[in-house]
Order: C-alpha cells, then structure tokens, then sequence
C-alpha cells in the first residue's frame, strides 16, 4: 500500500504547494519594500496612491511571510508528522480541510485589508478583528484535530508520542494564547477596533505576542520539523533523547520571558526588561541544545551531505539557527541592547532566522515530503541552485545589516570634538544607501531560490500525478 | 523511557498521554505572564502619575479637569489629557498609514537621546495610547516630542514632499491627505470606542467631535497630532520623572 492511501495527504500536499506560492509572493513584497528604502520613489511610482507605499506594504510582508508561507508549512508538516509518527489517519480529514480553507481566507483578506490602511497597528498582530476572529476558529480547528489524532493512535502500536509532535503542540497552545489576548480590543466598525490595553501594558503584551510569534510558531513549530525530517532523512535516529527533553521544557518554560527585551530603557520598569534580558541569556542553553541534538544526528554519516541537498538544507538550517540564537541572547544584554535596539541589526537578526533557519528548515521538509508523498527523486540541479542562491542571499542580507544597524546606532551617539552630536538624523539615512542596496540585492536571490522551489515542487507534482493517472 | 527501579517517570506518563501534556505545556507557557505581565496591571508604581516638585508640593502628571471644563480647556504643560477630536483622527491616519513602522515614540534615558528629541518618555504619558505607539525602528527619527519643533506649515510640506525639505529622506509623501475629508459622525463613534477602553471622554467631549472636525482635511488632523506630541508636560530641572 501506498504513502497517499495509507494516509490523508491531499491537505499536506496543498499546504505544501500553497507555501510555495506564499514565499514568493512573501519574499516579492520584501523585495519591494527593501528598495523602496533604496529608492524611494518606488512608492508612489508617480501616482498619488497609497497602495503601494512602505507603511502599507510592510504589515503585508511580515504577514505574508510569518503567517502564509510560515503558517502554511508548519500546516503541511504538522498533518504529515502526526499521521507518520502516531501511524493514524487524521481523526478528521474534513476539518483539516477546513483549517486549509479558512487560513487561506485570512491570508486572501490580509492581501485585502493591509494595502486600505485597516491595521490594528500591532506588530505581525496588525488584522483588524473579524479576520482575528476567524484566525482563531482556523487554529482552533488545526490544535484540536492535531490533538484528537494523537489521541486516537494504537496505544499498542505507539505508546509514547514523539518528540516532534510536542513541539507542534507546545507552539500551538502558546500561539493560542498569544493570539488571542493580544487581540483583546474593541471594535468601533467593521475595520476598526482599540486595544483594550494602552501604554506600558499594551507594549509589554505586544512584545510578549511578538517575541513568542518567533519563540513559538518561528521556533517550536519549526523545531518540530527538525525533529522528524532531520532523522528521517538522515535515517539515524536522535542523537539524544533526554537532550531533547530537557530543552523542549527550558524551551516551554523560557522562550515567554523574553519578550520584555523589546523594551529595555524605556517606560516599562526597568525590572521587567531586566528580567527578560536576563531569560534571554540563559535562552542559549536550551536553544543550543535543539541545534546540536539536530547536527549531531548526522554523526558518523557526514558524507550523506555531499549529495544529499535535502540534508544539506536542514543542516544548514540548524547552523543559522545557532548562530541567530547566540545573537539574540547577545542584542537583548543591556550595553548591546542601547546601540543595536531601533536600528537595522534587529532587522538582519530577524532575517538571520526567517531566511537563514524558517526557510531553509520548511524547504528541506517540503522537498522531503513531495519526494516521499509520489515516491520520486526530485530535480536535483534545480535544488542545488535553490540551495547556493538562497544561502549567498541570506548571508548578503545578513551582512548588510549588521553594517548598517551598527553604523547607524554608532551614529546616532557620536558627538564631535565640541561635545555636540556629530551627524544629524537625515545624514545617517543617506549613509544606509548603499546596505539598503545591498540588502535588496540579497532578497532578491530569495526570491529567485523561492522561485526555483516553486517549480520544482509544481513540476514534480505534475510529472509524478500524470504518471499515476497513466498506470491507473 | 521507564526508569531503572521500573517506575515511570513523569515525563513518561506524559508521553503516553496527550491531554495530561497538553496541560503541563499550557502551564509551563503561563508562568512567565503571570510574574511578569500581571504585576504591571496591578502595581501602581508601573505608571507614576504624580511627582513631588522643589517647593515639596506635588503635581499631577494628568490633567486634572475640573467640571464642565471642555478639551480646548487645557493648555500646554497640564498634564497629559486624551486627543481632542481632530488629533483623534489624526492618529487614526497615523494608525493606517504605518507610521509606527519607521518612527519610534520612546526616548530613551540616554544623553545623545536627550540631546536629539528631548527628555525621556515616561509611562503616564501613552497611558491613553489604545493601543501603544512606542514602535520598534527608526528608519526615520523618534517623534515622541515632536510637538511644537516645526512650524504647521513646515509639516505640511513635509508630509507633502519629504525630499524637498529633507533631501536625503526615503519616506513616502503624503500629498493624498490634502484630499481627504475628516468625517466628524466617524470620529464620534470612534472616541465612544475609546471610551469604553478607558479614556475619559465626557458626552459634551464626543459630542463635539463632529463640529471640532467640521472642514478639515486628513493633512490638518496628521499635523494637529504630531504637534501634540510629548507637550502635554511641562518638564522641570529637579524633579524625578523616574526613580
């Protein structure tokens, strides 16, 4: 018997696709932005419309990107991960077709919404309240039936549910949480709505949602998919179990804290920032431990990475995973935290895990999961393009804003032989030129990868459907 | 894994069973908002609305309205008051247009701070903020006391044309705010709103939203807000705005 009649696959191989479709379109709407920042007459391109300017487009990048590609593929795992490891059908096809349907009406009414100016104006939250509310039944409807499934496996055949599903399931507890007291407001019309919440304790509970939409659906969710694909596709089991007991609960318990190193030196008293700088140190620990117990699965067949390129992409995911999770933890310590907060570094830091880790991480799922689903081999070449223009563009986009965030921030507290401010505002946008450039240029290889994945995973689907129609 | 001595462990028992793990997660991920969210609702300290001045006497940093005083009462320096109507609309044009996404309003207690936007912001005063613009990035400068630094027609031409004043600016221009109409019936319901999430509007303030906004166009709210921002105190040598 085969994977797709074994199993309910029609929604993962959607997801699948839809994800596909999102990071271009995700990683178009960044390019754009980006060089408006370069040039920025590309926001009005000589109309006198507001459609296309930064303010508006911007929510629309960050939405498109965190929740319709991020979204769509931790969907698409998750559906196949609980299916393969509890050895079950979903325990509701029919809902997962559901969550499928009504999470791409909320990313069809962001692409609506967000370009009209109707934003809550809240970080990676900006929906205005009827699409909160329909987010809220998808999710709902994608925990529950996540849930039911492990619940309904052969106890005898599965007794212990595995590691992979934990983190799916802690991301969407959490994420549930986050959603919905963040959303708090009260709607004045349809398009419209004030948060219950003001000042201090709006911008704590906004920075508590917005660091955990990267602790939990960026990195719990995502940390999922390492703990099946990477195993899977090395075929070697874990290289620690109690390793990854350990920091999946340091992971639960810490990852909450931190959000208050959004806001350090500002209104919020200072013990909170504190605090959360303080969980963000100590965050490396855990954050470690998930890389490590990935990379070193692989020990003992390191050559599999010279021809494998799904590997290949999931092991380099885990070293931008390290590598952004030692910078964090250093941005949130408070000397770091006064020169890199408001500037660029935040941005590349942000870039660092979304290209370098989320990207690279879903990639090699979904390349895995096509593979397996239509039991082929995918266009090799096509994925080593993927593979090495993707890698270059992430590292020139990180690159070029570690330059300019601490350029910026140096210039901003510079002060000239007379004891007055060295540069004024305007001179350190004109200095931003050429790295704003540069990062452009860096999205722009993104986006080609995205587009070659796109093709890739289209064709292959195409080739390997009109082959079974022919042997049917 | 069973233990040695052949009793589970309690991770064990958890993996056999979903909705007891389903538990022990949501009360792991509950534990930091509960130490560190629920004290900033409940603490008073999180938000000083009062200093003691040099004399020993003590100031409210809130407006303190006496009774039948209207909104265009208060004058510079009373304290921090909700927006009047226009400026209600403005920031609701601030809202839309994603402003907050390249202008900060959150000094910081640095001296290069100090010395480029003014004293450092304090808690009281976005405590009418529904909800908080304090942003994230300065791709542009702060704005948090941008209030009464350019003249209006400075800002006028400025949201028009950034560039022609600003040659090296990348931000957007904003000429279709000329365009626009402030709807007054709009802005009534929308301060009811904010009503009802705390600010202390009166009926006599929301009813005279629509006529405060009679003839204005989005470009005269956009700029009474700026011009607002970070004057409703009037900040004094020797006084501890924060401990």
């Amino acid at each position: 018997m085969n994977l797709s009649e074994k199993y309910d696959l029609g929604v993962v191989k959607w997801f699948t696709i839809m994800a596909s479709v999102y990071l271009v379109v995700g990683t178009l709407l960044g390019v754009y932005i980006a060089s408006e920042l370069a040039f920025p007459f590309l926001n009005d391109l000589g109309t006198d419309l507001p459609y296309f300017q930064f303010g508006r487009l911007r929510p629309l990048h960050t939405n498109a990107v965190i929740f319709a590609f991020g979204g769509s593929a931790l969907m698409a795992t998750a559906f196949y991960i609980v299916q393969r490891t509890n050895q079950v059908r979903l325990w509701s096809n029919k809902m997962a077709w559901f969550t499928f349907w009504s999470w791409n009406t909320v990313i069809l009414l962001a692409v609506i919404t967000l370009p009209l100016g109707l934003t809550q104006s809240k970080e990676y939250a900006e929906l205005e309240w009827p699409i909160d509310i329909l987010i809220t039944l998808s999710w709902a409807s994608y925990l529950y039936n996540f849930v039911m499934t492990i619940h309904v496996r052969d106890r005898n055949k599965v007794p212990h549910v595995y590691v992979a599903n934990w983190f799916f399931m802690g991301m969407m507890v959490m994420v549930t949480y986050l959603h919905v007291v963040n959303n708090l407001s009260i709607p004045v019309d349809w398009f419209k709505s004030y948060s219950i919440f003001s000042g201090v304790q709006d911008a704590m509970i906004q920075w508590w949602w917005g660091h955990n939409a990267v602790g939990f659906f960026l990195t719990a969710g995502f940390l999922g998919m390492m703990y099946y694909f990477v195993p899977k596709q090395a075929e070697r089991p874990v290289y620690s179990y109690r390793l990854s007991v350990i920091h999946f609960w340091a992971l639960m318990f810490g990852y909450v804290w931190l959000g208050a190193h959004h806001l350090q030196y500002t209104a919020l008293p200072d013990w909170a920032g504190s605090l959360g700088a303080t969980i963000s140190l100590a965050m490396i620990i855990p954050s470690w431990g998930g890389a490590l117990n990935g990379i070193l699965t692989l020990s003992g067949a390191w050559d599999r990475l010279r021809e494998d390129y799904i590997l290949r992409f999931l092991i380099m995911s885990l070293a931008f995973y390290a590598m952004a999770t030692f910078e964090g933890p250093v941005m949130a310590a408070k000397n770091v935290n006064a020169l890199s907060h408001y500037t660029d570094w935040t941005i590349g830091h942000v870039h660092a895990g979304a290209l370098g880790w989320n990207i690279m991480v879903a990639a090699g799922a979904m390349y895995h999961m096509i593979e397996r689903i239509y039991n082929v081999r995918m266009n090799q070449k096509l994925m080593a393009t993927h593979f090495w223009v993707h890698t270059i563009g992430t590292v020139t986009y990180i690159v070029a804003m570690w330059v300019s965030g601490i350029m910026q921030g140096l210039m901003w507290r510079a002060y000239d032989e007379y004891g007055t401010l060295a540069y004024t505002f305007a001179e350190s946008v004109s200095a931003m030129h050429p790295y704003y450039v540069m990062r452009a240029t860096g999205g722009v290889l993104v986006l080609i990868g995205a587009i070659i994945m796109l093709i890739n995973i289209v064709s292959t689907i195409r080739r390997s459907e009109s082959v079974q129609t022919a042997n049917a | 894994m069973a233990n040695n001595n052949g009793k589970e462990s309690l991770q064990t028992k958890l993996e056999k069973n979903i909705f007891a793990m389903y538990l022990f997660m949501a009360l792991a991920v509950s534990l930091a908002g509960i130490v560190q969210i629920v004290p900033l609702f409940t603490n008073p300290e999180t938000i000083k609305d009062e200093v003691t001045l040099a004399d020993g006497s003590t100031q409210s940093l809130l407006w303190q309205r006496a009774e039948g005083q209207s909104l265009s009462d208060w004058k510079a320096g009373d304290g921090v008051r909700p927006n009047t109507p226009l400026e209600v609309a403005g920031r609701d044009i601030y809202q839309r247009e994603g402003c907050y996404l390249c202008h900060s309003q959150m000094i910081r207690p640095f001296r290069d701070e100090k010395e480029r936007y003014g004293h450092f912001s304090l808690a009281v005063e976005s405590v009418y903020d529904h909800p908080f613009q304090w942003g994230s990035k300065r791709t542009g400068p702060d704005l948090a006391r941008v209030g009464g630094k350019y003249s209006d027609e400075w800002h006028i031409l400025h949201l028009r044309h950034p560039q022609a004043l600003v040659p090296e600016s990348v931000m957007p221009k904003y000429k279709f705010l000329d365009n626009a109409m402030v709807d007054g019936e709009e802005i009534a319901t929308h301060m009811s709103g904010l009503r009802k999430v705390g600010v202390p509007y009166t009926d006599a303030d929301i009813a005279s939203a629509e006529k405060a906004v009679e003839g204005k166009t989005e470009m005269d709210a956009m700029v009474a807000y700026l011009q607002t921002l970070g004057t409703m105190i009037k900040f004094e040598d020797g006084v501890t705005y924060r401990e």
